[in-house]
């Protein structure tokens, strides 16, 4: 009897690097159907529905240009603020949305896991890949007001040839957020401290990062012998950010491939151990949630 | 017939209480066993038995223990037991949704589990976005459920609401629409858990039907949870009891069942004088209940057809107006179906001189099917209302009802057909 193939065994624990991306491709349907009900179901029984995605960095950017521009003075590289801000504002609010989100998953689905089994790494790829959506249309408004600049404000377009790398930014950043949120969203079933705690964490974190700022003004910083400037690009999304603003609006310079490709192995590295963790989890956490 | 799932030593371990710096200590203490003394996991040893009545020592139980058993392809088992006997935990480990804690389970082909129907529903989404959704959580592709649409749509009986959010749906709406999107998945094993319990009768009958399909006309097998043995009778093969988290009885449906049920009769088996599981303030109660024949001599059986007369001992503790009592006694066939009922309100009889100790029912002739029946005797004062209960008690006799003649006298009728009464009647022809 011993020589019986059974095809699926439960076991109670997994491999370590036991991750069944087969299984995820067979359930790629699951994952479409998530991606459309998290986006079909965002604005159910709204007036505005998709136009909150344009009002909200819409008035992010204009709170910037009062307290950062008007009030602390923060210079932009010569690149007028709204537009400055705003190209922040975009990448950033995309990592955060994805990072939260990512970060509540086994909180916030804790009723359909307790019920029926499917790759659970699911729903954090619907997640951040559904987010594109409404990076898409702020990345718009962007594109729009920049043009509003080069044809009216007679402001020059400065592109350069790092906006190609573009997608591979949009690629970093998803990984990173899928990598962080769901070692913590792993860490949260059971204690639910560091949930409370990453939060508020991550809207400090912006502030770590050249959102508000230009990174140029830390070049002639140092903190015990360190340059500042270094110090900022340990934080993997510092590059990416930094890269966006040289590809499309030319302000500063570029940061170098080096940290570019550091934070690349960073994404990489931390989105492996991620999808082990989370792995491990997947199997009990219905206990402890 | 080969083997369709084994489960090899299955055991489950849960902590009780809430989640605290106990559970942190705990945790800290099992990491350092377990990974830098490469020793087993010292909290394994003290789960005790899952007793969901009793206080236990332990903040640790056995939720499921050394569960071990296999099933045929193409058998349809029903598991029973009482609340907490593990019965729901036993088909989450089945299904993935947790995983055990000891041993393994092995199954051959694509497990589809229906714990709960309409799992994944989003209510601001229409019945048709959520079939697709709900069909794909199940494990189905979308061409396969655009193929099926039209068939779960029509077995769901909900064609009119279809594009309409199902947060507008009635609940039994919702239901019908997720059973009918699990009944159409095509796994080879099928794990249900009280799905049934909720629907209106057409759509119960409606979803046993459509499992006895999926059973035996397309041989799959199903693991069946539900307390409504009525459904597990007409649905299983085979039967498996859980009692505390162990497997107590596991063979035919129809035996499992019985000893389920003896499970619950056990009660009968203390006098009923000291019982305590009964309600009311007990100013008057029940202390024995003895049957009698048409010779008046003291009887342990009823048989079908026959006179019976069944005595009441009563213990009054109080000063009471015996004739404001009102006694009701019914029966509860072994599925716990209600079959009959004396209610002395609506017989209209005035209990004056029950002080003397007893009080009797009379039944000229007793119409039942042959089965064992429970009886549950209430005694209340001025009204049946629960505040003016002075006794009341579940399964305090257990009356058998023994095969006898009916309809012509020295020919049998048949056992139990799952019905219960008798009508007098005969057929003729004219002349």
């Amino acid at each position: 009897m011993s020589e019986e193939k059974w095809t699926t065994v439960i076991k109670p624990k997994n491999k370590l690097l036991e991750v069944n991306i087969r299984e995820l491709w067979d359930y790629k349907d699951l994952i479409s159907l998530f991606i459309k009900r998290n986006i079909t179901t965002q604005f159910k029984q709204t007036i505005l529905g998709p136009l909150w995605f344009v009002v909200q960095p819409a008035l992010t950017v204009i709170m910037y240009m009062i307290v950062f521009g008007g009030i602390a003075g923060i210079p932009t590289d010569g690149v007028p603020r709204p537009l400055f801000y705003l190209a922040g504002t975009c990448m950033w609010q995309y990592f955060a949305d994805c990072l939260t989100k990512t970060s509540n998953t086994f909180v916030d689905n804790a009723g359909i896991f307790g019920k029926v089994y499917f790759p659970r790494l699911a729903v954090p790829l619907a997640n951040v890949i559904s987010n594109l959506l409404r990076f898409g249309i702020q990345l718009g408004l962007f594109l729009i007001v920049y043009a509003i600049y080069v044809l009216i404000g007679n402001h020059e377009a400065h592109f350069t040839w790092y906006a190609l790398l573009f997608p591979v930014l949009v690629l970093m950043m998803a990984g990173l957020a899928l990598g962080f949120g769901i070692i913590i969203s792993s860490m949260t079933t059971k204690y639910r401290d560091l949930q409370v705690l990453f939060s508020f964490l991550v809207s400090l974190w912006m502030y770590a990062t050249p959102i508000v700022y230009p990174l140029s003004q830390t070049k002639s910083m140092f903190w015990n012998g360190v340059q500042v400037h270094t110090l900022m690009c340990l934080n993997p999304v510092t590059p990416i950010i930094e890269t966006f603003k040289y590809g499309f609006l030319g302000c500063g310079e570029f940061v170098g491939w080096r940290w570019l490709i550091y934070s690349f192995v960073f994404m990489t590295v931390l989105l492996a151990l991620g999808i082990v963790v989370f792995n491990r989890v997947q199997k009990n956490f219905m206990d402890t949630v | 017939m080969s083997i369709a799932i084994e489960f090899n030593n299955i055991s489950k371990l849960y902590r009780l209480g809430l989640v605290s710096t106990g559970t942190l200590a705990h945790d800290l203490k099992r990491w350092w066993t377990i990974n830098v003394r490469r020793e087993e996991d010292p909290y394994l040893k003290i789960g005790e038995t899952n007793d969901r009545s009793t206080k236990g020592e332990s903040d640790y139980v056995w939720a499921l223990k050394d569960i071990d058993f296999k099933v045929e392809q193409g058998d349809v088992v029903g598991i029973i037991g009482k609340n907490g006997a593990g019965k729901s935990t036993l088909l989450k480990l089945l299904s993935k949704v947790t995983a055990p804690t000891t041993g393994e389970i092995r199954a051959k082909g694509r497990i589809g589990s229906l714990l709960e129907v309409g799992t994944g529903f989003h209510p601001e989404m229409t019945g048709r976005e959520n079939i697709y959704m709900n069909g794909a959580i199940l494990g189905m592709t979308k061409p396969e459920i655009t193929r099926k649409l039209d068939e779960i749509i029509d077995f769901s009986g909900c064609e009119r609401y279809i594009d309409t959010p199902v947060k507008r749906y009635s609940s039994g709406m919702m239901v019908r629409l997720g059973f009918a999107v699990a009944a159409h998945l095509d796994p080879e094993i099928l794990v249900v858990d009280e799905v049934l319990a909720v629907g209106d009768a057409e759509f119960q009958k409606k979803a046993i039907g459509k499992m006895q399909d999926v059973s035996r006309g397309e041989g799959r097998t199903v693991l069946f949870v539900s307390h409504n043995m009525t459904a597990v009778k007409q649905l299983c093969k085979s039967g498996i009891v859980l009692a505390n988290g162990k497997i107590s009885y596991s063979g035919t449906a129809e035996k499992a069942i019985e000893k389920y049920l003896g499970i619950n009769a056990e009660a009968t088996k203390t006098p009923l004088s000291i019982r305590t599981d009964r309600i009311g303030d007990g100013k008057i109660k029940v202390v024995d209940i003895t049957l009698h024949n048409k010779n008046n001599q003291i009887v342990t059986e009823a048989f079908v057809g026959q006179y019976l007369k069944i005595e009441f001992k009563v213990e009054v503790n109080a000063d009471i107006d015996p004739s404001k009592l009102i006694v009701g006694c019914l029966l509860y066939d072994p599925y716990g179906t209600l079959v009959m009922q004396w209610a002395s309100d609506e017989m209209v009889h005035d209990f004056s001189n029950v002080t003397s100790g007893s009080f009797f029912l009379e039944i000229p002739a007793l119409n039942m099917r042959p089965n064992a029946y429970s009886m549950y005797v209430q005694l209340s004062l001025g009204t049946t209302a629960p505040e003016d209960f002075c006794d009341a008690i579940h399964s305090a006799f257990i009356l058998n009802v023994m095969n006898d003649s009916f309809f012509l006298e020295g020919v049998n009728i048949r056992p139990n057909r799952g019905y219960t009464a008798l009508l007098q009647g005969k057929y003729f022809t004219d002349p």
